[in-house]
């Protein structure tokens, strides 16, 4: 981790779905840096390829074609247990849907990618149970994912992708799903894990959202139209 | 560590649905139960047998004469001389017939078998009060018997008969012993039964000869020589007609038995494999079932991080805690239902642990062979298709 280098390089990223025989191209030919400590949000309107992206930066998938070096590691050669490593190392995912495990408790949910990462049962706890006081769970650490709210699920979601420190922390709508005023709490402690050092990939369709972030990255029918610092 | 935490997470699907669980094991529960049910009454059954054939005596022939032809028929005396056969120990020729015997105003129906002192040593039978049959009984006819405890308690109630008279068919015997009592063996009972000298039998029950002959050889060893010996000895008496006679030879009938059992055994075990075959094919139709259902599920997983291996041993090992815990069912039920079996049915059960060790084991095999294919669709799902399944 060089500090000269950047977190994230993306070079001619290329990236198309093939549906009943048509293939379209999602994302075109975009390039683009993230360095450590940035709060970068990716706006644009619904089915621009937010998602795609996202799923690019994650090493959910593999574009077509260009390059994606992380960390300066060119993500597109790697084995698949290898892009598993990534994510659990360096990446917490948020989602829309929080997408936690109803069958599992909330620090059960927290703990899974610290089980997958082989860390002990001592560290595992220790780490869940910090993570979860940090969102303001603690007293919500055995409830079902069913037994509590949108804006507490998510809270257990972003306790989850924090709890191991990623370096990077991305985020697909995360308020999407929420009201108003929860949305806001969510947006809050994104900002304070930001200003803990994390480095967060916002992906929103919503310009109010997009405008807390440090950078705005707007893209439009898998376009980079606008890459600019947020004056705020 | 990581196997632990995999076998908790396989516990906790399983027992959130426990009813869907249940049935799914049934085929393997079933299949493990009446493998060691079957097996264990099998087993039994055979030790019985095999009890029983020793029981016979391991250095026996019995000859049974039907007689067929010119000669149909064998004196006493002529199946004494058998006896001179080199490794012959002993001869008990034994005519045999049913009579009324009577004393008193009792009346019994019961089987007489005219028999030479011999039997005593050949047959292992001896009386517990009186005496046994002597040679000058035989030589002089004497109207004596002995009679079995069934018969004497038919007959005599609680009242020693030894002593006594009794009349078979109308003429008077005088009953010199009292047999002790043997229980039932595979030719019937040994105790509803009256001996008298075989010369007196003669007479008695109008016969032209012996029906049967127990020949008691000098060793087991001989047995087979002394088989051939009698055949071909017993075929120039009856001229080579066919089915004149039989011989008998316990250890013939243990091996003819124990092939058997070993047919059947393998029949079994065919079953057995077959009812294994559909549990294993149920659990790969819940296993393929779950692995659609929690798609999203592993979708989360892979995107925080888990491998393939640790999606493959998830699903792997829920399908084999599933086999296993219905081969351990199935075990409960099979041992608990032999046990029963054996002890409030006339059956006789020997509870096959090897038996209940095999299918336990080939229990979790199937788990680990019908588990295999949907753990592995699983632990290839993409994740982003994973995620997108909403
Ligand atoms: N797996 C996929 N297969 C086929 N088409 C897809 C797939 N994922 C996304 N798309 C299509 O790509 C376009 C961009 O989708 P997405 O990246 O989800 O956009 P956004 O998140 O900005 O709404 C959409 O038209 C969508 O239908
Ligand atoms: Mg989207």
């Amino acid at each position: 981790m060089s500090a000269s280098e950047p977190l994230i390089q993306v070079n001619n990223m290329t990236h198309g779905y093939k549906m009943a025989g048509e293939s379209m191209t999602v994302l075109k030919d975009l390039s683009f840096t993230i360095d450590f400590g940035e709060f970068v949000a990716i706006i644009g309107p619904s089915g621009s390829g937010k998602s795609t992206l996202m799923n690019m930066l994650g090493c959910l998938d593999i574009s077509d074609e260009g390059s994606y070096l992380l960390d300066g590691q060119e993500v597109r050669k790697l084995s698949d247990n290898k892009l598993a490593a990534i994510r659990n190392e360096k990446i917490g995912f948020i989602f829309q849907s929080f997408n936690l495990l109803p069958k599992l408790s909330a620090a059960e949910n927290v703990e899974l990618p610290l089980i997958y990462r082989g860390l002990s049962h001592r560290e595992r706890k220790q780490l869940a149970h910090e993570a979860l006081v940090k969102v303001g769970l603690e007293d919500r650490m055995h409830h079902r994912p069913s037994e509590l709210s949108g804006g507490q699920q998510q809270r257990v979601a972003i306790a989850r992708a924090m709890a191991g420190s990623p370096p990077i922390l991305l985020a697909d709508e995360p308020t999407g799903a929420l009201d108003t005023r929860t949305g806001h709490e969510v947006m809050q402690m994104i900002q304070e894990l930001n200003k803990q050092g994390h480095t967060i990939i916002l992906i929103t369709h919503d310009l109010e959202i997009a405008n807390q972030a440090k950078r705005i990255i707007r893209i439009q029918d898998g376009n980079l139209v606008e890459d600019r610092r947020n004056a705020r | 560590m990581k196997l632990y935490q995999s076998m908790r997470m396989a516990l906790k699907s399983i027992s959130s649905s426990k009813v869907r669980a249940f049935l799914t094991m049934l085929g393997i529960i079933i299949g493990v139960s009446s493998v060691i049910i079957l097996v264990s009454v099998g087993q039994g059954t055979t030790s019985q047998i095999t009890e029983q054939l020793n029981g016979l005596g391991t250095n026996q022939l019995t000859v049974n004469i039907t007689g067929r032809g010119a000669t149909t028929s064998l004196t006493y005396k002529e199946a004494l001389a058998l006896g001179d056969i080199e490794g012959v120990e002993n001869v008990a020729p034994v005519i045999t017939g049913n009579v009324t015997a009577k004393h008193d105003t009792d009346n019994v129906s019961v089987s007489v078998e005219g028999i030479t002192p011999s039997y005593e040593d050949v047959k292992d039978f001896h009386v517990q009060a009186g005496r046994f049959l002597l040679d000058i009984d035989t030589e002089y006819r004497q109207k004596v018997a002995l009679i079995g405890s069934g018969t004497a308690e038919d007959l005599f109630g609680t009242d020693s008969p030894v002593g006594q008279k009794m009349q078979l068919n109308g003429i008077s015997y005088k009953i010199v012993g009292l047999l002790e009592t043997k229980g039932s063996s595979l030719g019937g009972s040994n105790d509803d039964k009256i001996l008298i000298p075989i010369s007196t039998a003669e007479r008695q029950l109008q016969s032209k000869g012996v029906r049967s002959i127990t020949v008691a050889t000098t060793t087991a060893d001989t047995v087979t020589t002394v088989k051939d010996k009698l055949e071909r000895l017993l075929n120039v008496k009856f001229n080579n007609a066919d089915n004149a006679f039989t011989v008998f030879d316990s250890q013939e009938m243990l091996e003819t038995v124990n092939s058997t059992t070993d047919t059947l055994s393998m029949a079994l075990a065919g079953i057995a494999g077959i009812s294994l075959f559909v549990g294993g094919i149920g659990i790969m139709n819940i296993m393929i079932v779950s692995v659609n259902e929690r798609t999203r599920e592993i979708g989360i997983r892979k995107a925080i991080g888990a491998k393939k291996f640790d999606i493959l041993a998830q699903f792997m090992i829920e399908s084999i805690v599933l086999s296993g815990l219905g081969g351990f069912i199935g075990v409960g039920i099979g041992v608990g239902g032999s046990w029963l079996l054996g002890k409030y049915s006339p059956l006789t059960v020997s509870i096959a642990w090897n038996m209940v060790v095999i299918s336990f084991i080939f229990s979790l095999l199937i788990g680990v062979i019908f588990g295999m294919m949907p753990a592995n669709k699983a632990a290839r799902l993409r994740p982003i298709h994973a995620l997108r399944n909403e």
